[in-house]
């Protein structure tokens, strides 16, 4: 229990902020440059480090609390997921609910931080962050009640069981594929990636994530920029055990596996950004409703 | 039950000596609360009592009203609605001493007192009658005396018709009740209620639907909300802490006790709650986002919790159609579960907003600002209320809705294949979490942070002790729930027992086993919060903290240029405007140049004032005409009639 805790934690902490390393290498191999290189989150997050804090004469003590619940939900949030093929060190019926719960309770803060600074640009990003994420909501509920469906249990464990890779094989392959896609979208639009959000600016009236954080400064934005690296990691993680549900026994080769599907997951995501153009914002309502449809077929090819 | 009737009383007849004490002066407002303290504590201990054993749990009298029997029984069913009545109302009490001192208030302050006594007393009452005429009595003095509630403030134009429209709303449901009731005795066959699962669902299709009606109208199910925004925000704070986190329960709590009733239920039952649920449920957040009246926003989402408890209600009803017993435990337990705490946030929401009113003069979201700074008391209050009320870990809210998230996942357990459908409950769920968290974001962020935006939000001061003092319970029962859910576990699965005996047969803690997870990550959460943020305090010490937020070059940004409430909520209640249809005025760039401008926007009740006024406003047009047409004062013509008449008469005694 505790060796896989302490495994559990040390593959979040350790490898997260990789991921954003390799999203950006891949994109600047897209853009034919060289690009920055792949440890340089960890470069980023040790010089905001070291750096000093500035903060508004508006805020108050909410607007440090952000950064705070924004670095701890998604390290909490990880004891609930399975890695891959290693099980989550808690699991419980209905953890699925905390896991999205918990994912809401940031959220609120995070957004509540924003406004704290009085800036129209942040509430501007707050208003769109929580309007994108309440639409995601019923898409994640849905998707998981498709596997809560195939798996008869409710909890991730169970969820993400090895129950999967017979699934993949027999009529539930199609359901399983399409919300595979629906939580790949949850994906891009929870870590405001590209086509929903870009994370590389901030000063366009179209940014959301990055516009909310716009007056963070020294460690607390370090906390937020590790805290997303995180939350990829862990959202993620759910999109690679389904699309790579095999099972090998060895807990290190189980890792690599993860390690390895977590790359890939990266490397789509830096595709996806590069041959993509952000969407017009009226257009991201109606890309998640469509994706809440097609989670609701899924829904019913199972039921059927 | 001694106690209780004690409590009763006591609670009921607070109000009384202060009629007899002139209106200057304190009129004995001290008294009263403690009167009202004093009975509060004899029902606790009553219900303790009641529940351990240790003393009686019904008292009956003869009574010579035909059909009517002074009977008072206090189940777990029971004593689940009534825990919270009586928390809030001592709540109330000791709010009221600042927050409507008699000194500030001479003309209302006794009359409100009285009535908000009577109120607690009636409720009391409501919750423990055993006999349909006593029911229908204390129902018809908790009616009155929210009316005066609502009206406490009679010389505005605003209160009374609020007032009016609740007398209206109240009253048809009553009929609705009288009817039912008649029903019931004539199934039953005396006015007693009858045992639970006594009676055959034969016949009851009439019952049900007038008692939905009726009980729905009080409860304020999203068709029939429509005396619920305007009566709320009328009434001042302390009543509307009553009103919306108790006294809208009776109407659950009667078709809690309508369905215990009968033995075997149709499904339509449940589909028709789960339905309605579902509808209050979105739409009040809907409509909840797009006011810009706190209290007003506030009342809004008593209707969506109305809706959340009736998803409850909805799982545990198909739970007992379809002979599932755990999904009857567990949807009912979340929905018991869920008046409590929606008794202990709404009232808490509703006491912080009255001290923000009581600071700055206005319910407009628009004019606050900055309060946090001002009031960091109220300010962590409403936090705590708000994030309990979306549901959000580690507060009692998210209890609720995960017991419900379980019921509805528990449909996959039916054999038959409709049933499955009630897992639709769960999205349904997660989408008015999602917008009850953006509502809430909204209405904290506006309010309590950034820059004030009006004079009297930055002279604003933070509430007297005693206001303060009455709104730390409902902080902490919110808390206790959430970090400690296992500690009222036994008392839901006793009520959900009274309920349904099949619930018997499932042991909640099996199914409520991961309560035991759930609270032990939020203490997780809490720890690592408070060590994450003493970390970063620690880190940040001596850091400036006096310069001005960055306005992307721009130097003189004012508070008027921060996001407003409309604002914040523009793109979600343009995606609801459907159903919403928010009137826009101004706002227009006309010129390249253009002149100072205005913007205004106003989401009126859809049901209400797009349907019944309109509606009632046409018949009462219709009418008139005919009137005017009938009687035209034509002697000739009124001769007429009277021939006409008799010659149908001599028809129908020949026809006959």
């Amino acid at each position: 229990m505790l060796g896989r805790l302490l495994l559990h934690l040390v593959l979040l902490l350790v490898f997260a902020p990789l991921l954003q390393g390799v999203i950006v290498k891949t994109k600047a191999l897209f853009g034919g440059r060289v690009g920055a290189p792949l440890l340089q989150p960890y470069w980023d997050l040790a010089r905001l480090w070291r750096k000093g804090f500035v903060f508004s004469r508006t805020t108050t003590w909410v607007f440090r609390a952000g950064p705070v619940v924004g670095l701890t939900v998604p390290v909490l949030a990880s004891l609930l997921v399975p890695f891959g093929a290693l099980p989550a060190p808690f699991s419980f019926e209905g953890d699925l609910i905390l896991f999205v719960y918990l994912f809401g309770l940031a959220r609120f803060f995070t957004a509540a931080a924003a406004l704290d600074t009085g800036s129209s640009f942040e509430g501007m990003g707050a208003a769109r962050e929580v309007t994108f994420s309440c639409l995601a909501e019923p898409t994640m509920l849905f998707a998981l009640m498709v596997l809560a469906r195939l798996a008869g249990g409710l909890s991730l464990n169970s969820l993400l069981g090895t129950h999967l890779q017979a699934a993949w094989k027999g009529p539930a392959a199609a359901p399983l594929g399409l919300i595979l896609v629906c939580l790949l979208v949850v994906l891009l639009v929870e870590n405001s990636r590209i086509p929903f959000d870009d994370p590389n600016t901030h000063l366009e009236l179209t940014m959301v994530h990055e516009v909310m954080v716009l007056d963070h400064s020294g460690p607390a934005f370090g906390m937020i920029l590790y805290g997303a690296a995180l939350k990829l990691m862990v959202l993620g993680a759910l999109v690679v055990r389904l699309a790579l549900p095999w099972q090998t026994g060895l807990w290190w080769l189980d890792a690599l596996v993860f390690l390895g599907g977590m790359l890939l997951l990266a490397v789509l995501i830096g595709v996806v950004e590069s041959i993509m153009a952000r969407l017009r914002l009226v257009r991201i309502p109606q890309i998640l409703i469509g994706t809440t449809l097609v989670s609701i077929f899924a829904l019913v090819l199972v039921l059927r | 039950m001694h106690w209780i009737i004690a409590a009763a009383l006591t609670i009921g007849l607070s109000g009384v000596p202060g009629l007899f004490l002139p209106r200057q002066g304190s009129a004995g407002e001290r008294p009263a609360c403690i009167l009202v303290l004093l009975g509060v504590g004899c029902g606790l201990t009553g219900v303790a009592g009641a529940l351990s054993g240790w003393v009686g749990d019904s008292f009956t009298l003869p009574w010579r009203i035909p059909g009517g029997e002074l009977a008072l029984r206090l189940d777990s069913l029971s004593a689940v609605f009534l825990l919270p009545v009586l928390l809030v109302v001592a709540c109330g009490a000791v709010y009221g001493l600042g927050y409507w001192p008699q000194r500030e208030h001479p003309d209302n302050g006794r009359k409100f007192r009285l009535f908000f006594g009577l109120i607690g007393s009636a409720l009391i009452i409501v919750l423990t009658a055993r006999n349909a005429v006593l029911f229908l009595l204390a129902w018809e003095v908790m009616a009155l005396s929210s009316y005066f509630l609502i009206t406490t403030e009679g010389e505005k134009v605003e209160a009374r018709r609020a007032g009016f429209i609740y007398l209206v709303a109240t009253h048809t449901g009553t009929l609705a009740l009288f009817a039912m009731f008649a029903l019931l005795e004539q199934l039953s066959g005396s006015f007693t209620f009858p045992a639970a699962q006594s009676l055959a669902a034969g016949g009851g299709a009439a019952i049900f639907s007038l008692g939905l009606f009726g009980f729905g109208l009080k409860a304020g199910l999203m068709p029939l909300h429509v005396w619920l925004p305007g009566a709320h925000a009328a009434a001042p704070s302390h009543a509307s802490a009553l009103l919306s986190g108790v006294m809208i329960k009776t109407g659950i709590y009667g078709l809690v006790r309508l369905t215990s009733f009968f033995a075997d239920l149709p499904p339509w039952w449940g589909w028709s709650i789960l339905a309605l649920g579902a509808v209050s449920g979105i739409f009040g957040v809907a409509f909840a986002l797009a006011q810009h009246d706190i209290k007003r926003l506030l009342a809004y989402h008593s209707v969506e919790n109305i809706g959340i408890i009736a998803l409850g209600l909805g799982i545990a009803l198909l739970g007992r159609s379809f002979d599932l017993p755990a999904l009857t435990l567990l949807g009912i337990a979340g929905a018991l579960l869920h008046v409590i705490n929606h008794g202990l946030f709404k009232s808490l929401l509703f006491l912080s907003a009255g001290s923000m009113i009581h600071a700055t003069g206005t319910r407009e979201i628009d004019h606050y600002g900055g309060l946090l700074k001002r009031q960091p008391w109220t300010g962590i209050f409403f936090l705590g209320g708000a994030v309990a009320l979306s549901g959000l870990p580690p507060f009692n809210g998210f209890i609720s809705e995960c017991l419900f998230y379980l019921g509805a996942f528990n449909a996959f357990a039916g054999e038959s294949r409709t049933v499955h459908l009630a897992v639709l409950a769960a999205p349904a769920l997660a989408l008015i979490g999602g917008l009850a968290l953006a509502c809430f974001v909204k209405v904290f962020g506006i309010a309590f942070l950034g820059e004030p935006r009006s004079d009297e939000a930055a002279r604003a001061h933070e509430a007297p002790r005693s206001m303060r003092l009455a709104m730390l319970p409902l902080l902490g029962c919110c808390v206790w729930i959430g970090l400690l859910p296992m500690t009222v576990a036994p008392l839901l699965q006793r009520a959900a027992l009274d309920w349904s005996a099949r619930t018997g047969e499932v042991s909640l803690t099996a199914p409520l086993a991961p309560l035991a997870w759930v609270a032990g990550m939020g203490w997780g959460l809490i720890l690592t919060v408070v060590v994450v943020g003493l970390w970063l305090q620690r880190l940040a010490k001596g850091a400036p903290d006096t310069v001005s937020t960055w306005g992307c070059g721009y130097a003189l940004p004012g508070p008027r240029m921060q996001y407003t409430a409309s604002s914040f909520a523009d793109f979600l209640v343009g995606l609801f405007r459907f159903g919403l249809r928010t009137e826009r005025r101004g706002g227009e760039v006309t010129d390249v140049f253009p002149v100072p401008g205005h913007f205004h926007s106003n989401t009126p009740d859809s049901v209400l004032d797009r349907l019944l006024y309109p509606g009632c406003r046409g018949a009462a047009r219709g009418f008139t005409w005919l009137r005017a047409r009938v009687q035209n004062g034509l002697v000739a013509v009124y001769l007429l009639y009277v021939a006409v008449t008799l010659f149908v008469l001599l028809l129908l005694i020949t026809t006959i």
